[in-house]
């Protein structure tokens, strides 16, 4: 096939559809309206089904049916509707259903606007329902990582029971780039014997749900969630590190900005500055070895982030106070220039040197 | 020993938590001998609410799934989409779940003419969470959110569910029936046994309403409770079937 031009919402329903996903449920919603379109044209082409939902809050609940009967399944939006998915994902996340739910975020808060947006971190990281949950966050900063972490996150999905959110932004869902689809993929099958499909050929009757009215066997469940976690963190956890090797000064940053910050790197190396890019590819579970590993390393750390300063919190956690860690971010849909991150760069630099 | 009466395969042996009185437990039992005699039992996923019958399934014989309040008809819709053709798919409701907070989802299943069966629980108020007012809820009745009886001017007027789905074209089969006597419990079954075949034959969306008693939250002993439904609901929700119709999704699928 080699390489194609698309879309990044078109790449993310090819992607799917190439992890063997077959259903999606959805709602128009810009800056994602692509990926749904894009999967009402595709999956009766594979002799999936898309249906467009009444709602998010309908279409996350499709989701868990869907996921439910045991197959691989994915919902979109962006921002407002990713808000109004929360309460079917704290489901999905307590009765252990996998699922894939995409959020190309844009400019909040309320309706706030269309543009590119990373403001959503939080939201996507800390859980974002009620409840003791997370949920793998993968966060592509390139078309042609989406389409990786596209079929890394059916794969974790379903080797963890959890629902995975692939979080990206109105600018890499609407910019175009070449990809190449024919990556090694993973083929690993998965037994679903837990999936409600009738008890005919398979024994008595299964249940899937979120309740326990038992405070000690609910306390047990939670127990169960938190090694899942666990072992998530110890073992699926990513992050690029570019010319770090010998920096002094590490910038962090993730999806869209963190290509803006490696232009801007490669300008400050050119005047001999030495700084380096840390990037987390999962912001959870967050590499936080990774940036602790650095910050005996380098002077001091910048996070850039496309909102009013979310990650560098679990930045700071990771640092501990080892050295200065700044922030600098756009908010409202703006995105940084290289010249602004540069700029940044140099005065940390400055800073430092005094 | 010649056996005249036995426990229907469609429910398991749990006793169930419901209230003495409670008609929730004759519905349980209309459906599952409905699953066990249409031989479909081992096909079929139920999709529990939230509301007093949440634990449903603890007690319908079948696979279960638990969904979110009012999205029974989501999850529904989720897995009769992606299972296969033979598998039947119902939801059990309230009429806080399913006239309240799922209203949504109800209407668009409906104009889908989603192949499934909902079984809705009318028992005009929240059971669960101690009797609060209902969509459903009469004009005058006192419950802990209207303690002077529901009035027009602050709360509206009672929502007749089962008409509203009837004006939709994709659904299917609409009966209102109820549980205040045997006569009215025998074609209850009926009727829910007609909601079931109209899925197995494919012909789109199906709801059966059951007017049905609470006694606990409504202040009354079970005999007075059925004697409210006769009197007071049946006037306001009229039973009988308010939509039958074949022609609808073989030919649209
Ligand atoms: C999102 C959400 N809102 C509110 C509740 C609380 N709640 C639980 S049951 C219920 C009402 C159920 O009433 P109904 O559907 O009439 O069923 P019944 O208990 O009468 O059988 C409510 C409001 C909830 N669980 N979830």
């Amino acid at each position: 096939m080699g390489k194609v031009l698309m879309k990044g919402n078109e790449v993310i329903g090819e992607s799917a559809i190439q992890a063997g996903c077959k259903y999606f449920f959805g709602y128009p919603i810009t800056p994602q309206s692509e990926l749904v379109a894009y999967m009402a044209q595709r999956l009766p082409e594979v002799e999936g089904l898309f249906l467009q939902a009444e709602s998010e809050v309908a279409a996350i609940n499709m989701v868990y049916g869907a996921s439910s009967a045991g197959v691989r399944v994915m919902t979109s939006s962006s921002s407002p509707g990713f808000s109004l998915k929360q309460e079917g994902i704290s489901f999905l996340a307590s009765a252990e259903l996998p699922a894939v739910i995409v959020n190309i975020a844009r400019g909040g808060p309320g309706l706030g606007n269309i543009q590119p947006s990373q403001s959503d971190y939080f939201q996507a990281t800390k859980g974002g329902g009620h409840g003791d949950y997370n949920t793998p966050v993968l966060a592509p900063s390139s078309l042609q990582e989406i389409v990786e972490l596209t079929d890394e996150a059916f794969r974790i999905a379903d080797e963890y029971r959890t629902p995975v959110i692939l979080l990206g932004d109105g600018m890499l869902g609407q910019m175009m780039e070449p990809v190449d689809f024919e990556v090694t993929k993973d083929n690993k099958e998965f037994q679903k014997d837990w999936a409600t499909t009738g008890t005919v050929g398979d024994g008595p009757p299964k249940t899937i749900t979120s309740l326990d009215l038992d405070d000690v066997r609910l306390e047990e469940r939670n127990k169960q969630l938190q090694i899942k976690y666990k072992k998530i963190k110890a073992t699926e956890t990513k992050v690029e590190c570019y010319l770090m090797d010998d920096a002094e000064v590490a910038v962090v940053a993730y999806g869209t900005v963190s290509r803006i910050v490696r232009s801007a790197i490669k300008r400050a190396r050119d005047n001999g500055i030495k700084v380096g890019l840390i990037r987390p590819i999962s912001l959870w579970p967050f590499p936080v070895e990774k940036i602790a590993y650095y910050s005996n390393k380098v002077k001091s750390i910048i996070t850039v982030e496309m909102n009013a300063g979310q990650m560098v919190e679990d930045v700071r956690l990771a640092v501990e106070g080892k050295v200065p860690v700044t922030f600098y971010g756009r908010t409202g849909g703006v995105i940084p220039s290289i010249n602004e991150v540069h700029e940044q760069i140099l005065s940390m630099v400055n800073e430092v040197a005094k | 020993m010649k056996v005249v009466f036995e426990r229907t395969k469609g429910l398991t042996n749990e006793e169930t938590h419901y209230c003495p009185g409670c008609t929730h437990g004759i519905v349980h039992r209309l459906v599952g001998e409905t699953l066990e005699e249409l031989g479909v039992l081992e096909n079929t996923v139920g999709v529990a609410s939230v509301g007093c019958s949440v634990l449903s399934y603890h007690y319908f014989n079948c696979d279960m799934t638990q969904a979110a309040h009012g999205r029974a008809p989501a999850v529904a819709t989720g897995l009769k989409r992606v299972l296969p053709q033979d598998r039947i798919v119902f939801t059990y409701q309230g009429d806080g779940d399913l006239a309240s907070i799922g209203m949504g989802e109800v209407v668009h299943a409906a104009a889908r003419g989603e192949n499934i069966t909902v079984i809705f629980v009318n028992n005009a108020i929240y059971g669960m969470t101690g009797g609060q007012m209902a969509p459903t809820t009469l004009i005058g009745q006192r419950t802990a959110t209207s303690p002077q009886g529901r009035d027009i001017q602050s709360h509206g007027l009672p929502i007749r569910v089962s008409e509203m789905l009837a004006t939709i074209d994709g659904a299917s089969y609409i009966e209102r029936v109820s549980t205040h006597n045997v006569k009215q419990v025998v074609r209850a079954k009926k009727a829910i046994k007609n909601a079931f075949k109209n899925q197995q034959e494919k012909k789109g969306f199906s709801m059966v309403e059951v007017l049905s008693s609470c006694p606990t939250n409504w202040g009354l002993t079970p005999e007075e409770s059925l004697q409210w439904i006769e009197e007071q609901m049946v006037p306001y929700y009229p039973l009988g079937i308010l939509k039958n119709s074949s022609v609808i999704t073989e030919d649209i699928r």
